[in-house]
């Protein structure tokens, strides 16, 4: 059949929702927010030996620029609202993730200025356990995110006002 | 006619070059400083209060999470403080592993200190190449203890466990390859002009104010005070050895630098002189009543495991009394000062962090100067908010 | 014995009726004195006995053990001598107050400020007496003994059996 295709192999054919995805998870860019001992481990993940870049993540100093926060540490009640004010700026569509024990419970600190778990008051996508996670626990949990952002649909038809974005459960 | 005024400016506790949560206000008139007033608290996480609420051994896990850059200072200046109060004597072996392993803290805490100071004046490689050896420290840590940060490695009385063969090996490798990389670091810096820009004659604090305000550790240092407490008051068998205490002549964040990077070559030599020390032996104190059971009693007895239920459960008593321990941490002198009313939790656990006292000097080194140079000053305090906030 | 060291037998010698006890426990000398000449017995100690760095400056609360709630404490460095002393005074809950120390040491005045938040006691003439680690609209002194570890507000967690 004659149907010419001047393009050769360089085109493909997909929904848009898996080139919107595809592109979001390829270009997590988070907000350099440390808080405690897991912005070092957040900190090694990102230098030389782990190497965020090689997976799009580039740490951004602004939330205007940044879609996604990782809250590494302890989130006390004095900082809870410098937090919330953060993600706020951040531009939608934007993620969390809650690094190490303290971020997703409070962790050993069990004490009257410790807020006991960031979902109190964010909506936590990833929970990454540990005191403080290592590196490679903080790299699963940012492949887990591109998984889940993988499987999100309409998106991209929500942000130009057609239906809803469909979010799946928390991973 | 034209008036001035000044420009107020909030800084933080967002910011990339503030380390941690640390917010500064700052009043600007044009891009000179004209004051600063720093607002800590951001990661009070009321360390000093659970601390009443655990027994002596419960503590310690905590105090790991202080100076999260540098957790076997934290450990060692608890520990000590506790041997002070419990009278218990340390065996050679575990003496000499803390120290290897405190001054590995020390290298490790300031290999972070020049990466994130570089990074923040502009010089980006070297904060990948500090980060390189860092990791090699951070696998010792994890060789030892199991954990790459929180490593909890010592006990009242001695070690947790004795170190795997290969440790010696490790350790004696990098303090090979160490000075070499140090010199790397000197190589992109010392002679570097926009570095000398940014340092020489920045942050100048001269020796009296440096004691009246409190310094310690290579700030110290850096404003030409002599004093180093692992010489002067010593601890923990530091007198067994020889190591040289740089000191600074113009007070400024460069002659600062300089007291740090000698010190790291020195961490080099005394954990060189602690591996040629190391001989077999036990790690823990003979002493009951304070100290774990090592760990083959515990799985094949049953007096032994019993032994390390009450410990691990009640704790031990201690007797009624206060004790301060001061070590030269890497960023200064820790203090712990610990009052007992008798029982098994302390009545008043005291830290006294080196950081939160060297934040004070900010303002003093920082009114006249630009803007840019606050970042410097920062850079140089080498403060981590984990103790400042505690 | 501490009776025998340099700094209390001067101590003792120029201002023996606020000298209330002195201490000595695993080598460290504890001086307690009266709050009233408090500030020149710390005065005296660094013009004249070179204790020239205020270590540390902290509170300690003895709620239901001893007359006098707080008690007040004064770590001192002698960078000269090598030499350390300890100071305490003591401070009833309802005269909460005790001068500042600011003058004599500029470290005094953060160290003040954290006494000043979590527990309570104000400092008389100090420049800038605000909370420094909690926020500025906390109620309580968390330090107290009688403030909850988990705060007021919330019931301390059990464990998932209980």
């Amino acid at each position: 059949m004659g149907v010419d295709n001047p393009l050769g192999d360089n085109i493909i054919t997909t929904s848009l929702d898996l080139l919107v995805n595809w592109s979001r998870k390829s270009s997590i860019w988070p907000m350099t927010f440390g808080l405690a001992c897991c912005a070092i481990e957040m900190m090694a993940t990102g230098a030389s030996h782990n190497d965020l870049d090689r997976f799009g993540i580039i740490f951004r100093a602004s939330p205007r620029q940044s879609d996604c926060i990782i809250i590494a540490g302890t989130v006390t009640k004095k900082m809870l609202p410098v937090i919330k004010t953060v993600y706020e700026q951040m531009p939608e569509p934007k993620w969390v993730i809650a690094m190490g024990a303290c971020a997703c419970s409070g962790g050993i600190f069990d004490t009257y200025s410790v807020v006991q778990g960031i979902d109190e008051a964010l909506p936590v996508d990833v929970y990454i356990p540990g005191c403080p996670p290592r590196p490679e626990a903080l790299l699963f949990g940012l492949m887990k995110l591109q998984d889940k952002i993988m499987k999100e649909r309409n998106s991209f038809g929500a942000a130009i006002g057609l239906g809803e974005r469909y979010i799946p459960e928390a991973a | 006619m034209a008036t001035t005024e000044t420009m107020t400016l909030n800084m933080g506790p967002q910011h990339p070059s503030t380390h941690g949560v640390l917010r500064l206000v700052l009043e600007l008139d044009g891009e000179v400083i004209v004051k600063v007033t720093p607002h800590i608290g951001f990661l009070h996480r009321g360390v000093e209060k659970l601390s009443e609420h655990r027994t002596y051994h419960q503590i310690l896990p905590l105090t790991d999470r202080l100076d999260y850059l540098a957790p076997m200072s934290n450990n060692l200046g608890y520990i000590l403080a506790v041997e002070k109060l419990m009278a218990v004597e340390v065996p050679e072996r575990a003496e000499t592993i803390r120290i290897i392993m405190a001054e590995l803290t020390r290298l490790e805490s300031h290999l972070v200190w020049i990466a994130c100071h570089a990074l923040d004046i502009g010089a980006m490689t070297v904060f990948i190449y500090a980060f390189r050896e860092r990791e090699t420290v951070m696998e010792i840590y994890e060789l030892i203890s199991g954990a790459r940060m929180t490593s909890n490695f010592f006990r009242v009385g001695g070690l947790s466990q004795d170190v795997p063969d290969e440790f010696v090996k490790k350790v004696s490798d990098f303090i090979d390859v160490m000075p070499g990389y140090l010199d790397q670091y000197e190589g992109l810096l010392t002679t570097n002009p926009i570095w000398l820009k940014r340092t020489v004659g920045n942050g100048v604090i001269s020796a009296e104010d440096a004691i009246d305000i409190g310094l310690t550790g290579p700030a110290l240092r850096g404003s030409g005070v002599d004093w180093d407490l692992r010489r002067d008051v010593t601890y923990a068998g530091y007198d067994k050895y020889q190591f040289k205490v740089p000191v600074g002549e113009k007070c400024d964040t460069f002659d600062r630098y300089k007291v740090r990077l000698v010190e790291m070559r020195e961490a080099c030599k005394i954990v060189r002189q602690g591996l040629d020390r190391l001989k077999p032996g036990p790690v823990l104190a003979d002493s009951p009543q304070v100290c774990y059971p090592p760990k083959e009693s515990v799985y094949n007895s049953i007096e032994g495991l019993i032994h390390h239920f009450k410990i691990a459960s009640e704790g031990f008593p201690a007797p009624e009394g206060e004790v301060y321990q001061g070590i030269e941490a890497p960023k200064g002198e820790l203090g712990y000062y610990i009052v007992s009313e008798g029982g098994n939790k302390p009545e008043r656990l005291r830290i006294r962090p080196p950081s939160f006292v060297n934040l004070q000097a900010i303002s003093q080194m920082s009114v006249g100067s630009m803007i840019a140079d606050l970042v410097a000053v920062i850079g140089t305090l080498d403060i981590v908010l984990g103790e400042i906030d505690r | 014995m501490a009776e025998n060291n340099r700094a209390v037998r001067k101590l003792k010698e120029k201002f023996a009726a606020s000298i209330l006890d002195v201490a000595e426990f695993r080598g460290e000398v504890t001086v307690t004195v009266a709050k009233g000449s408090i500030l020149e017995i710390l005065s005296f100690l660094k013009q004249s006995l070179q204790y020239n760095q205020l270590t540390d400056l902290t509170a300690v609360d003895y709620l239901g053990k001893k007359a006098e709630r707080f008690m007040v404490v004064y770590q001192l460095l002698s960078i000269p001598n090598k030499d350390r002393l300890r100071i305490k005074t003591a401070v009833s809950e309802s005269v909460c107050s005790i001068p500042t120390a600011t003058q004599v040491w500029a470290t005094a005045n953060w160290l003040e400020r954290e006494v000043f938040d979590l527990f309570g006691i104000t400092f008389d003439g100090h420049p800038d007496l605000r909370r420094i680690l909690m926020t500025d609209d906390w109620v309580g002194h968390p330090l107290r003994k009688d403030y909850p570890l988990q705060g007021p507000d919330r019931e301390p967690y059990k464990g998932r059996l209980s």
